[in-house]
């Protein structure tokens, strides 16, 4: 583990930046917004418009891409006192995050569109646009920490607050698009009530507003059905381990390894354990079940390494996180061309590839990868047998 | 700071507020038969009576609404519906495409529920639809036209169509024209009569009155279907208890419009072709939108594309200089998307997406153009430099 001694942080960022606050018109980027303006930044809110064809209202408890949260942004604002635009994102969106997502599946992958959508939107378009416009940085509500080395490097940790971390999906950010990010919550050890607390003591309507969950573009939550509706059906075997066809499904890329619900298998296993998915192949378009130590994987190589700073050399001993609401598992890693080679100390279950593997010193992320393929102790263990 | 949106709203008259403060104090419904209904009634007639003054018709052609959305979707829709329960053949209406959206949405509207079938007129490179191309398209079959619509000048790009003209080819077929003429109130020689037109839109706020009134002239031989029933005000075309204070500002604006138009346009335009100079100075590749002779185009309107900028990132930075103008163009949840006028005259889709509108009015200054001219060439630059999202 690497400490940072004297390495000052962005509670004390210098006053009078122009901070343009990307703006959900949920309650944390509305404190961040009112966070940065507090501490004497020039800051204007803009909410970006991902939909196409916004719905005029939000369903459930639902954030982002309605109108009503265009306007729940506009009226945070309002309150913190600074301009507000909307600016129209949809088809960059569509581009890179939307038929990145659809394709991902398709091939039998597990995307997670929110890092795609920090990496390719927020801290590139958006970004870029901004820098170009005269601001200095986009700030946002994500929980995490900049910190700035005493040679003005930037690092990212993660938030102070261990369970409100959100370094994973910013795990893509390079050193430059992290010189331009703020998080002003980043460093706040803090429960979701109390950021309530502070919104409503900030007079934010939004301070009761119900947490995003899941997938803003999917609005209903119902991630098969939107693939259904954009890949069509597609029947095909769910087999075992053996390739003993033991049900049918209706399109390989409604299944995410290591899901057990919903797989909906005519007859129990031999031995009546629960069986879950092992593979996906969409080649001959067909879900492979078993049961659960088969899931168990010791190695895997991931594509598209991003550093925050300069790529590590040779091999060393990292945490890594495979999930967003992950937990650490401890790995040892290697850039080998531009495959990342990862060999976990503890076999892990539930690795999917098109996850992003994203690694720790300590508390900071040193980078993520895509998740290319992935080695099954089962596999190794029939070999050796 | 330099307002210069004032098509989209414009700040009232000090004689419209004064007008509007008194009434407000007063009681009365103009429907009341007591001495307190009949004060109010009289403030409402009089006010009839100079608004139609002002605007070249009678007092009973002017029927009083909520705004120029409101005159407007009873314009496009009532005529529509008493026309085509006159004659069931009558079903095609004939619009600009440059319409505002009162009407462009109105007339989209009645085509995919009330049957409507809905021809969209040609107009040239400045938005200009000719006499010709109307007489054109209704000669085509006479007997199935319900209305056509073409606005008096564009709100956006400015262009001054040629009213009378569209008006005569019309009636050459007893057509009825609708013209909204929210835009060229105050700044054009706006007469009813001589102008030939069956109905026609205008609206309080953009000259100098209050928002949330407007009024439909209409020749008194039509009685469109009303949108609102109720207790039958305004030649039961227009149910509605009448807002007196609003209706005697709006005459108080309308009549001081009418007076000063001259006037106005002269220094107004004076103004506005230094902002052009201006800009193009600043700016050498900038396109004017519209018709470039100021004989053609509303003398407060100035309209360009930049090429290779975002609309909304010029706002902006101009916004953040203090200066206040428009892209122009239409938004859903304060997205903007290029604007259909625009890219009805040909513009390219690219260069359509970065447009600004500045309008100016009677609070107008040299320094507000001053402000323009130093401000644009680096914000231009700026806005190129972030290029199209």
């Amino acid at each position: 583990m690497t400490d940072f001694p004297g390495a000052p942080d962005l509670r004390a960022p210098r006053k009078g930046l122009r901070v343009l606050a990307a703006m959900s018109g949920g309650v944390d980027s509305a404190v961040a917004a009112a966070r940065a303006a507090e501490a004497g930044h020039d800051v204007t809110g803009v909410h970006l418009a991902l939909s196409a064809n916004p719905q005029s209202f939000r369903t459930g408890a639902r954030g982002c891409c309605t109108i009503e949260d265009s306007r729940d942004a506009r009226r945070a604002a309002d309150v913190i006192g600074i301009p507000f635009y909307c600016w129209d994102l949809a088809e960059r969106f569509r581009e890179d995050v939307v038929e990145d997502f659809v394709a991902e599946y398709e091939a039998g992958r597990t995307p997670n569109p929110c890092l795609r959508c920090n990496e390719k939107i927020k801290f590139a378009a958006l970004l870029d646009k901004a820098l170009a416009l005269g601001f200095d940085a986009v700030c946002t509500g994500h929980y995490a920490t900049v910190v700035v080395n005493e040679n003005g490097t930037r690092e990212l940790h993660r938030a102070s607050d261990m369970a409100k971390d959100q370094s994973y999906v910013l795990g893509v950010l390079d050193d430059r698009q992290l010189a331009h990010a703020m998080f002003p919550l980043g460093d706040t050890v803090t429960t979701k009530d109390e950021i309530r607390a502070e919104a409503e003591r900030r007079g934010l309507a939004v301070a009761k507003k119900p947490d995003s969950h899941d997938i803003c573009f999917i609005a209903d939550g119902d991630t098969r059905g939107f693939l259904a509706k954009r890949l069509g059906k597609a029947e095909g075997d769910i087999v075992d381990e053996t390739g003993a066809k033991v049900g049918t499904h209706e399109g390989a890329y409604g299944f995410t390894i290591g899901q057990r619900k919903g797989l909906r298998i005519g007859h129990p296993a031999a031995d009546g354990k629960p069986r879950y998915v092992l593979d996906i192949s969409p080649v001959n378009n067909t879900v492979t079940v078993g049961p659960v130590e088969a899931l168990d994987v010791i190695a895997l190589t991931a594509i598209r390494p991003r550093w925050c700073g300069v790529a590590p050399e040779g091999s060393g001993t990292y945490t890594a996180q495979l999930r967003a609401h992950g937990g650490e598992t401890e790995v040892t890693a290697e850039l080998v061309g531009d495959e990342l080679q990862v060999t976990f100390t503890e076999p892990v279950r539930g690795v999917a590839p098109g996850q992003a593997i994203v690694l720790y010193d300590g508390t900071r992320v040193v980078g993520s990868a895509t998740i290319a393929t992935t080695e099954r102790a089962a596999a190794q263990a029939a070999q050796s047998a | 700071m330099a307002y210069l949106d004032h098509a989209a709203t414009t700040p009232m008259l000090p004689e419209a507020v004064q007008a509007m403060t008194a009434q407000l104090a007063l009681t009365g419904n103009a429907s009341s038969l007591h001495a307190a209904g009949r004060r109010a009634r009289r403030t409402v007639e009089e006010a009839r009576e100079s608004l139609a003054a002002a605007l070249g018709a009678r007092p009973s052609e002017v029927v009083f609404t909520a705004g120029g959305t409101e005159a407007d979707n009873l314009a496009v829709k009532g005529l529509y519906w008493s026309r085509r329960a006159a004659d069931p053949a009558r079903t095609r209406i004939l619009a600009s495409p440059v319409e505002h959206h009162a009407v462009l949405d109105a007339v989209h509207w009645l085509g995919e529920h009330e049957g409507a079938t809905v021809e969209y007129l040609p107009v040239d490179a400045y938005g200009r639809v000719h006499a010709d191309a109307l007489r054109e398209a209704i000669a085509r079959n006479p007997g199935d036209v319900a209305l056509a619509t073409v606005m008096w000048a564009n709100n956006e790009i400015g262009t001054v169509m040629p009213v009378r003209e569209l008006a005569a080819a019309a009636a050459e077929f007893d057509v009825p024209l609708h013209a909204d003429a929210v835009q060229a109130v105050g700044q054009l020689d706006v007469d009813f009569a001589a102008s030939g037109l069956a109905a026609m839109t205008v609206s309080g706020h953009k000259i100098g009155g209050p928002y949330g009134i407007g009024a439909l002239l209409l020749g008194r031989r039509y009685a469109p279907v009303p949108l609102l029933h109720g207790g039958g005000q305004e030649r039961h075309v227009r149910s509605g208890t009448l807002d007196v204070p609003a209706v005697a500002a709006f005459a108080v604006a309308g009549e001081l419009a009418a007076a000063r138009r001259a006037d106005f346009a002269r220094e107004v335009g004076a103004l506005r072709d230094s902002l052009i100079a201006s800009v193009r100075e600043a700016v050498p590749d900038a396109v004017l939108g519209g018709d470039p002779d100021p004989a053609g185009r509303l003398p407060a309107n100035a309209h360009f594309s930049f090429p290779g900028c975002e609309g909304d990132s010029l706002l902006l930075l101009l916004d953040a200089q203090g200066i206040e103008c428009s892209t122009g163009s239409a938004c859903t949840a304060g997205v903007a998307q290029p604007s259909h006028v625009v890219l009805a005259t040909g513009t390219d889709a690219e260069l359509a997406r970065g447009t600004l509108r500045f309008s100016l009015g009677h609070t107008s200054t040299e320094a507000d153009v001053a402000a323009v001219a130093e401000a644009i060439g680096p914000v231009v630059e700026r806005a190129r430099s972030a290029g199209l999202s």
